[in-house]
């Protein structure tokens, strides 16, 4: 553990919590922009949040310790689970604590906060949407697992550190079994994040909500903590695809001119990233609830093509 | 041709459309209706109107679409009760319910709940009869309203509304479901009732106009055309060439921009935010294009009694034929990009399929009916004027899906580009507006519009002094509501907005 690891560990995790609206309001103005329509200034979600701190909370009667706890829960392990990821170093401390299986279990955690949360206050919504969440929960996370185990294969570790160090400090490899990786992920990831095709993250219609559905009830700085959570899901979800598929660019130990310069590739990849998905949301149309099997089931397959090439064609 | 009905007096009225009126007691309605019904006609409208001031006493009036034209039955009570004839209209259960608690006739129904009271008035209090004041303030009564329940292993209830997550009109939709398959969908109306029938006995003839083009927003032109055609039944007028062909061309207008924003809302619904953005656009271009040339976006009041309030010159001519050549070609696109996206078909295909014999069960009209496989479009039939020399094509589908419905909202459209091109081709040269001659009391008339929704009808009783005796407006939705109950069985829940908005429904219209 070295001082500049340190200093990149808190770094990424003030970064990840700052940041991740403003990736949520690039998002929504590439959105815009493609829908031809004057896009909402990129810190439209940090005035929403502030908005939303200084209103009252209201509170349904029968809500338990568990419907107000939720919220910093969920936050937490989302902000934890951002720690994790290397975006700006691969030096760093807590990665020693916990590796890619853990972080999948720290986004299983939020998420079941988040499901009994909604069925806690009993609106016929609140279970619609925890149901229908985990739904693709259990069908989105082990395709998430699958992909991880094939980046673990290719760089003998379950550490994420050590998996980003391996595929971005080697000379020029080209793995095809990343290739399949890479999609999986994506798909995995807009289901995970509530996007097209699988939720419609702007939708007014209840009876079709998944993520919106379990978030009625909430509002003042629960919704708060809730919407920026959202926001730190996608960005986390991001960092790791961009972790695993595009590393370069992420410092290695003890480089601090590598962590000034990481930032600012950071944020381009993440501009990218961020201009297609928008794109891949304008393309597509919402899917029937029942094809979200299908979708996170051709998710997993791919991801288990992965391994398979990895295993007969890399090992 | 008088429609043959054993042994009933049937007298014409003298509108633009083909109609007769005849007065039967209270065993002859059914018998009236059975004819009816066995010749393949349906129900238009149901409504009561209270004569006892005149020593009458309750009057029903049934308005049959047979197919020579509309057949206008009177009914004269001699109590509170009447038959109950929605065992032959099943559109007839909701409009003799909305009877019971305005006017507080009963047709002996099993279904005695009220259907627009809401708990606003109590039960015994009837808003409509004539010794009950404007402005009465009348006691609450009982909101609570017994859903029809479904039981079973796994069955929950989920209701909906009328406050919704969006800001949309407000009704109340409780679905009985496995799962996420719908067993039954109950919808409960009436969250917009505001006595627009009450208001009507307060205005005179000539004020009667602006109310009418309010019934129901989305279709002002054709509530306000029926108006007219209703008083100029009356008074036994014909208005100016020139006058029905622009109200035929903002009839058109009207049409394709409900059609535009219905085919952005439905890609919307379907997760596919590009085509809302373009749809929204066109239509926005639409209604500037209205209120540059008409003075309102909406194309509220330009058509009055006795004719239009606008006229168009050549510029104004050339503009919209500009403007539907654009339209048309942008349409072009678009529906080649909707018909070719699979994820969007993936929704729409099967999805809320309303079949051929449930619509025609039902009595289902308008763009409902057309894409269930039904020739029900009143400027096809009866073609009035300047329709008939229009000639416009009736655009249809079979499978009563949402796709069905989609396809017949881009043919509509496109006929309407076409017809608005014919009609700016043949504008006669004449005045667009009369003076219709003062209207006796009695005086009775109805107007029969196809609005973009389905058919729109008005019926007016002239009073003395030009005054509104009765004015009843009918919107398509009466009878097509319960259609989307039938329509929604068997999808699941998250597929009802799409189902919904594929009908897209008036709530205003049809709470009154």
């Amino acid at each position: 553990m070295s001082a500049a690891g340190i200093a990149a560990q808190f770094a990424e995790l003030a970064l990840a919590v700052l940041l991740a609206p403003l990736l949520t309001g690039w998002v929504n103005q590439c959105r815009a922009w493609l829908q031809n329509k004057s896009a909402p200034g990129i810190l439209q979600p940090y005035r929403v949040l502030a908005k939303l701190f200084q209103k009252e909370v209201i509170l349904a009667h029968n809500a338990s310790p568990l419907f107000r706890s939720a919220p910093y829960l969920i936050f937490g392990s989302l902000a934890l689970s951002a720690a994790i990821v290397p975006t700006l170093g691969t030096d760093l401390p807590l990665n020693e604590a916990a590796d890619a299986i853990a972080l999948v279990g720290l986004l299983a955690l939020a998420r079941l906060f988040i499901a009994l949360a909604a069925m806690d206050v009993g609106t016929a919504f609140g279970t619609l949407g925890a149901r229908r969440e985990m739904m693709v929960g259990f069908l989105a996370e082990p395709a998430l697992l699958m992909v991880f185990f094939t980046a673990s294969l290719i760089s003998h570790s379950t550490s994420l550190s050590t998996i980003v160090a391996a595929i971005a400090h080697r000379e020029l490899v080209i793995y095809p079994s990343m290739a399949f990786a890479g999609v999986a992920f994506v798909m995995v990831s807009l289901a995970e994040n509530a996007r097209i095709p699988i939720d419609n993250p702007a939708t007014h219609l209840e009876l079709t909500m998944i993520h919106e559905a379990m978030v009625l009830e909430y509002s003042g700085r629960h919704l708060a903590l809730i919407e920026w959570a959202a926001s730190l899901k996608l960005f986390v979800h991001m960092c790791i695809g961009l972790a695993l598929f595009f590393p370069f660019g992420i410092a290695g130990g003890g480089d601090w001119l590598g962590l000034v310069l990481a930032l600012p590739a950071l944020a381009a990849k993440l501009a990218v990233g961020g201009a297609a998905l928008a794109l891949i949301e304008m393309l597509s149309a919402k899917m029937r609830i029942f094809r979200a099997p299908e979708f996170l089931g051709t998710a997993f397959l791919l991801a288990v093509l992965a391994m398979l090439v990895h295993v007969m064609l890399e090992g | 041709m008088p429609p043959g009905i054993g042994g009933l007096r049937l007298a014409p009225l003298p509108g633009a459309v083909p109609a007769w009126r005849a007065s039967v007691d209270s065993d002859g309605l059914r018998r009236v209706c059975e004819a009816v019904a066995g010749s393949g006609g349906r129900l238009g409208a149901l409504w009561a109107s209270d004569e006892r001031d005149r020593g009458a006493g309750f009057v029903l009036h049934a308005v049959l679409v047979a197919f020579e034209g509309l057949v206008c039955v009177d009914v004269r009570l001699d109590g509170e009760t009447y038959a109950d004839v929605s065992d032959i209209f099943p559109a007839a259960g909701r409009m003799q319910r909305a009877i019971a608690d305005l006017m507080g006739l009963r047709a002996g129904m099993r279904d005695t709940r009220g259907w627009l009271r809401h708990g606003a008035w109590r039960e015994d209090a009837f808003p409509l009869r004539r010794d009950v004041a404007l402005d009465a303030r009348l006691p609450a009564g009982d909101p609570r309203y017994a859903f029809v329940p479904v039981e079973g292993e796994g069955v929950h209830e989920i209701p909906v509304g009328p406050v919704h997550a969006g800001i949309i009109e407000p009704g109340h939709f409780r679905f009985s479901v496995v799962g996420e398959r719908v067993l039954r969908l109950e919808e409960r109306l009436g969250y917009t009732h505001k006595g627009v029938e009450k208001r009507f006995e307060s205005l005179s003839l000539e004020e009667g106009a602006r109310l009418a083009a309010r019934v129901s927003g989305d279709s002002s032109v054709a509530f306000s055309w029926a108006y007219a055609m209703a008083l100029e039944t009356a008074a036994a007028r014909k208005v100016p060439e020139r006058a029905l062909w622009l109200r035929a061309l903002l009839l058109e207008r009207e049409r394709v921009a409900n059609h535009l924003g219905d085919l952005g809302a439905l890609g919307n619904d379907g997760g596919l935010a590009f085509g809302l953005a373009q749809f929204s656009r066109m239509k926005e271009h639409l209604l500037r294009n209205n209120a540059a040339l008409f003075g309102h976006r909406y194309l509220m009041d330009r058509v009055v009694p006795g004719g239009v309030t606008v006229d168009l010159d050549a510029a104004g001519a050339d503009s919209i034929l500009a403007e539907a050549d654009r339209l048309e070609d942008e349409l072009r696109t678009l529906r080649d990009i909707y018909y070719d996206h699979a994820g969007l078909q993936d929704r729409c295909i099967n999805c809320g399929r309303l079949t051929s014999r449930t619509a025609a069960a039902l009595g289902v009209v308008g763009l409902a009916a057309r894409a269930s496989g039904h020739a029900i479009d009143a400027r096809v039939f009866p073609g009035h004027a300047p329709y008939g020399e229009l000639g416009p094509r009736l655009c249809s589908h079979r499978n009563g899906d949402v796709a069905a419905r989609i396809v017949v909202r881009f043919e509509e459209a496109f006929e309407s580009l076409d017809l608005q091109r014919k009609v700016l081709h043949t504008l006669p040269s004449t005045p667009t507006l009369v003076r219709l001659p003062e209207i006796a009391q009695r005086a009775f008339g109805i107007g029969w519009i196809e609005g973009w929704r389905g058919e729109v009808l008005v019926a007016v009783e002239a009073d003395a002094g030009g005054r509104i005796r009765r004015c009843h407006p009918h919107d398509p939705s009466w009878q097509n509501w319960p259609a989307l109950e039938h329509a929604v069985i068997g999808n699941i829940v998250p597929d009802f907005p799409l189902i919904n908005k594929s009908f897209n429904l008036s709530y205003a219209g049809a709470d009154l």
